[in-house]
């Protein structure tokens, strides 16, 4: 599965959790209006890490602020080839 | 310290400058209108001498009260936002409260019976009789992050100023702004640095949107600013981030770690950024303000404005004019030692000459501000029938600081089936979803074939 069909399962799983109605989920949507919040977004990177075996976020030592969701995909893409 | 303070906080408003204003999205008051007004309903003289709850819904309102209680209150009991109803007997009893601030919001939820009741409200009133006789106030604060009933933190005027007098933070154009709540430590040296500078405080409602918050504090023209990393890190998210310019930018409550110092440089390149070290019992211990995470090794042990620190076993130990007195109620713990230091719990590390925050000594998991005990969590996972143990750790986020991670060993002949494994962990999260607040259920869960136990018997923790 790609990079991005993963982002986009997990969140919605994580969406479904925390009981969040997600956004329509494409690259110009401003993270911040996704429908997670800073909570779900914390378990996200983590549930990303053990799927992807990374996480880009914490792995740099530049301080990457994704702010669409576009930018946050290409983060991971970056980060795991 | 039973000296009467130089001025109470209603005195260091006389002669405020007429733009200084303390808002929040609804309603916003002068400081010049507190000067020989009320917003007490006319009943300041009730509360004169009392031990006073002030336990409004909005921060304005705690603001204003807070002004006008100092100085004529025997006590002032400042109630957070998120404290358990449940808790407030023993609070009252501890603290011989009987009287209590309200405001139109709080006084729906607040169920108290208590001699005293007045309503604070925005809209100030002609102060008719003369203030009452000045007293000395004391000012109790409530720890966070404990189980039970939160512990009671003695302050006075005069140390929770210290740290505020000594940087001479007078700058009457300046505008606050704080995301830390101020009946917090941590929000309440903001409050007190707009008060004491007489400088506008931009405050955020109850329930309000960040971006609401964030286009109020730029038309207020927000110069000085606060928060924890955390609220600094969901900020910086926010395309919002692009329309204030604060010249000062202030992070507290949470270690600040080098991303979120420099994500904060490359968005205000001019600011001056600092990030303060400061705990409900030890006061404001000091402030870094050359962008580096941690603290120069150079500021532990000797004196620097009036605060020693010192590592014992690794904590960070304070003793100054800034810490609280005491616990209120007569079976409470010391504060300090003997020799009048506070143990922070808070451990750090050497590296090189600087130190860094490590974790806390109590393996509390600190996620974006709300505590978690890991062993609550183990609980509520060890009930699952077919785990064995398991361990609940915090992971670094980047996101919240830390997140809360498990472990899981499940009981003998069950290891090893991957199908197995997905269902009992949807369960393990079913059963944590039931039971826990969201910030509390594990992120992730994986299973492993044991956990090292140490020689006390317990589960050993790795230091977060």
């Amino acid at each position: 599965m790609s990079v991005r069909l993963t982002i986009f399962e997990q969140m919605e799983e994580v969406a479904r959790e925390h009981g969040k109605i997600l956004a329509p989920l494409k690259d110009d949507l401003v993270l911040a209006d996704s429908g997670l919040d800073s909570l779900g977004f914390a378990v996200l990177v983590a549930r990303l890490e053990d799927t992807l075996g990374v996480d880009p976020f914490t792995a740099s030592d530049e301080a990457v602020f994704p702010l669409t969701l576009g930018d946050f995909v290409k983060v991971y893409e970056n980060g795991v080839h | 310290m039973a000296s009467i303070d130089a001025h109470s906080l209603r005195e260091h408003l006389a002669n405020a400058p007429q733009a200084a204003f303390f808002f929040d999205n609804a309603a916003d008051v002068a400081f010049t209108a507190l000067d020989r007004g009320t917003s007490l309903s006319g009943r300041l003289g009730a509360l004169a001498g009392r031990s006073v709850l002030v336990a409004t819904a909005s921060q304005l309102t705690a603001a204003l009260a807070l002004i006008e209680l100092d100085g004529c209150a025997r006590r002032i009991t400042i109630l957070p936002p998120d404290a358990d109803p449940d808790h407030l007997p023993a609070l009252i009893a501890a603290a011989e409260i009987d009287a209590v601030v309200l405001d139109d919001d709080s006084i729906k939820h607040v169920a108290l019976d208590l001699p005293v009741r007045v309503i604070c409200a925005p809209s100030i009133v002609t102060l008719e009789q003369t203030p009452p006789a000045r007293v000395h106030t004391e000012w109790v604060m409530l720890t966070s992050g404990t189980t039970g009933v939160p512990k009671m933190v003695v302050h006075d005027l005069g140390g929770l100023t210290a740290a505020i007098v000594a940087k001479s933070a007078a700058d009457g154009a300046a505008v606050w702004g704080t995301f830390y709540d101020i009946r917090r430590y941590g929000g309440l040296q903001i409050f007190l640095r707009a008060v004491l500078g007489r400088a506008s405080l931009v405050l955020s409602s109850a329930g309000e949107a960040v971006t609401d918050h964030l286009a109020r504090l730029a038309r207020h023209g927000v110069t000085h600013l606060s928060g924890t990393p955390s609220h600094w890190r969901r900020v910086l998210m926010r395309p919002a981030i692009r329309s204030i310019a604060p010249r000062y930018v202030r992070l507290s409550g949470e270690i600040a770690d080098q991303p979120v110092l420099d994500a904060l440089r490359a968005v205000f390149p001019h600011a001056n950024i600092g990030h303060a070290y400061a705990s409900t019992e030890a006061g404001v211990a000091f402030d870094v303000n050359d962008g580096l995470a941690g603290f120069p090794a150079a500021f532990v042990g000797r004196a620097r404005d009036g605060v020693e620190m010192r590592v014992v076993d690794g904590a960070l130990q304070i003793r100054s004019g800034r810490t609280a007195s005491r616990y209120v109620g007569p079976a409470a713990p010391a504060l300090a030692g003997d020799d009048g230091f506070v143990d922070t719990g808070d451990i750090v590390e050497r590296r090189g000459e600087r130190y860094h925050f490590v974790g806390r000594r109590g393996g509390i998991i600190n996620v974006g501000g709300l505590k978690v005990h890991p062993e609550e969590v183990e609980a509520v996972i060890n009930r699952h029938p077919l785990v064995r143990m398991s361990l609940v750790r915090p992971k670094s986020s980047p996101i919240t600081g830390a997140i809360a991670v498990a472990e899981v060993v499940l009981k003998s002949d069950r290891n090893g089936h991957e199908a197995q494994h997905i269902e009992v962990r949807d369960e393990i999260l079913k059963l944590c979803r039931e039971t826990l607040p969201r910030h509390k259920i594990p992120a992730a869960i994986s299973f492993v074939p044991g956990l090292a136990v140490a020689a006390t018997g317990k589960l050993a923790r790795r230091q977060g």
